[in-house]
């Protein structure tokens, strides 16, 4: 089994008298998909935004590509190849899906006054960066706001991979998405593994992570509950993990497993 | 690579018919405007409004609303407002007055001199409108207020009492600068032409049209330029991003708040390269010069189809408004209709661009 690219060991953080994370370990290998599992308020957020160079943790340590690793902003954890798909996807309807594609990373052509963004080619990298996700666009200058939700996922995950992810931290792609739209992004998912990317792939919903991933780890009240691989764990004992007890295992028994 | 670059066609998509692919951009309302416009007056107006003189009569004011409603269309785009567009011609008029006049600059410091002053206060206008986090309609509606009381004021100073400022013409006559900014282009060129028969002239052989007014010439210089701008830069990217959305343009590197700086810089030096060509052709500055020109330049954007909400609108589109506005406003003298109608026909025409532009943005973005 290859190396972590991103290790992050026994990972708090505080903020104030709260105590968001209390000790989070966690590893990304490349050409994996590590689901990360908690409910609401378990400190997924604040967990994503300590791996996205967001927020600095308190105490605990992070380790990229093998080396000590104290990221100072989004940009250096951009540059150092960890790309985060927020939930919004930063995405703007109005434009064209190609002027979403390279938004703020515009290929030029041309030197001095007449240096130009090369349109035709960003047009061409995008249809075929599309269609090697699956989705075959009517024209590159489609605005997004007419592609289905989960095709907007895939945009912003293509563009992620496209701009040299090495890790891809992926904020609940599903959550919002029907049956159809959420088998297509998980698909996606499959495509950029791989490729060699690491994914992170965050949610609560533990049928949509079993279906993807390779390993599970379960977060709850800021604590990493162990990692799981793919085979050992069931549903119900996620579920459980998740819920952090085992009110949620007797209300599984009267609502008749349907959670 | 190039096998795969070939489009395949999805059974699910239709072909879009050149209508509809015309339909989504965002000038076409402008251009459906001016055709409707033109008919309306080919129809009622006298027949010498659409001769070369009658066209250069409406260009011309055209051309002066157009220089500002460029840069207002590009900072509508970029998401934000300027309402002291207007109050901006008058100081800057003020501005260029004293350099020229009271300081005795010559044309190549003057120019760039008010041109300066006019960024700063863009730069000013758009820092406060990024740092208080408040809408640029309320922080520019202040400047309205501040620039048009400054111009005032300053113009009393200067003159000892009186808010006009007279003797530009005087101060800046020879300067080779000076055909660049005011009077005719293409003199000799109009002067041949009358000479071959090919446009009226008076009786003694000298043309009617003397030339291209030069404003004319600014404002289809500033279209070509916007537009290039705005649809073949990384620049003109920026600007949809930072309007279209601030936060996911920023997440995604756009220097959003550098953008909306210079946009404001940029209106603000629109509004002083027009205070300068009017001052020179006019040889003197007055306190009430650009009033009320901010609705204007915004009317005439929106009509180009700018949305109100930013990320969405063109340069070309705000070419086509400004002409439309220009035509109306003379176009009436050429009929028999009471001029005062004009304002009438102005709020109507806003009110059918800024619903048509809901419908065609609706359209772009699939919505239901």
């Amino acid at each position: 089994m290859s190396d972590p690219i991103i290790q992050l060991n026994d990972i708090k953080k505080h903020f104030g008298n709260v105590i968001a994370l209390n000790g989070v370990t966690f590893d990304v290998r490349p050409g994996e998909c590590h689901c990360l599992l908690g409910d609401n308020g378990a400190g997924k957020s604040t967990f994503i935004k300590t791996m996205s160079g967001v927020h600095k943790p308190t105490e605990g340590s992070i380790t990229f590509e093998g080396r000590a690793m104290s990221f100072n902003s989004p940009r250096d954890a951009m540059e150092a190849g960890i790309a985060t798909v927020f939930q919004d996807l930063a995405m703007i309807p109005l434009m064209s899906v190609t002027r979403n594609f390279f938004m703020g990373r515009e290929p030029t052509v041309g030197r001095g006054l007449f240096k130009r963004f090369d349109i035709e080619n960003a047009n061409r990298v995008t249809v075929v960066e599309m269609r090697k996700m699956g989705i075959n666009l009517r024209g590159a200058d489609q605005a997004v706001g007419t592609l289905s939700g989960g095709e907007r996922q895939t945009v912003a995950i293509a563009r992620a991979v496209y701009f040299g992810a090495k890790v891809l931290i992926l904020d609940e792609p599903t959550s919002a998405l029907g049956v159809r739209q959420t088998a297509n992004v998980l698909a996606t998912i499959d495509k950029v593994r791989k490729q060699g990317v690491g994914v992170v792939f965050i949610s609560h919903n533990v049928r949509h992570a079993l279906a993807v991933g390779d390993r599970f780890t379960v977060l709850n009240r800021g604590r990493t509950l162990g990692t799981a691989n793919r085979g050992e764990i069931r549903a119900e004992e996620l579920q459980d993990l998740m819920a952090g007890g085992q009110e949620l295992a007797q209300l599984e028994g009267s609502l008749g497993g349907t959670i | 690579m190039s096998a795969a670059a070939t489009p395949q066609s999805d059974e699910r998509v239709r072909q879009e018919t050149l209508f509809t692919k015309l339909a989504k951009r965002p000038e076409l309302g402008s251009i459906a405007g001016l055709v409707l416009v033109t008919v309306f007056f080919l129809f009622t107006a006298d027949g010498s409004m659409f001769t070369l003189s009658g066209v250069m009569n409406f260009l011309t004011p055209a051309a002066q609303l157009g220089i500002l409603a460029i840069g207002a269309a590009l900072l509508m785009i970029g998401g934000e407002f300027d309402l002291s567009i207007g109050s901006m011609v008058a100081f800057a008029g003020m501005i260029f007055g004293a350099f020229t006049v009271n300081m005795g600059l010559p044309l190549i410091l003057a120019i760039p001199a008010t041109l300066a002053v006019a960024a700063a206060i863009g730069v000013l206008n758009g820092q406060l409108t990024i740092r208080t986090g408040l809408p640029s309609f309320i922080v520019t509606l202040a400047f309205l207020f501040i620039l048009r009381g400054l111009t005032l004021v300053g113009l009393k100073a200067i003159t000892g009492g009186s808010t006009q400022l007279r003797g530009v013409r005087e101060a800046i006559e020879g300067d080779f600068l000076t055909p660049l900014f005011s009077g005719d282009a293409f003199g000799g060129l109009f002067a041949m032409l009358g000479r071959a028969g090919l446009i009226e002239t008076f009786k003694n052989g000298t043309p009617k049209v003397p030339g291209i007014p030069v404003e004319i010439l600014w404002f289809i210089a500033l279209a070509c330029v916007a537009t290039w701008v705005l649809l073949r830069t990384p620049a003109g990217n920026w600007i949809f991003a930072s309007g279209g959305d601030t936060n996911a343009a920023s997440n995604s590197g756009v220097p959003v708040r550098k953008v909306k700086v210079a946009l404001f810089m940029v209106t603000a030096c629109c509004a002083a390269l027009l205070a300068i060509m009017q001052v020179m052709d006019a040889g003197s500055t007055d306190a009430r010069r650009g009033f009320q020109k901010e609705f204007e330049g915004i009317i005439a954007a929106v009509i180009g189809g700018c949305l109100l909400t930013g990320g969405y609108g063109s340069a070309i589109g705000a070419f086509f408004g400004s002409i439309i506005f220009g035509m109306v406003v003379i176009g009436l003298t050429y009929t028999k209709i009471d001029q005062d109608w004009f304002q009438v026909f102005l709020g109507g025409m806003l009110l059918l661009a800024v619903v048509f532009n809901n419908v065609i943005r609706k359209r772009v973005t699939g919505e239901r």
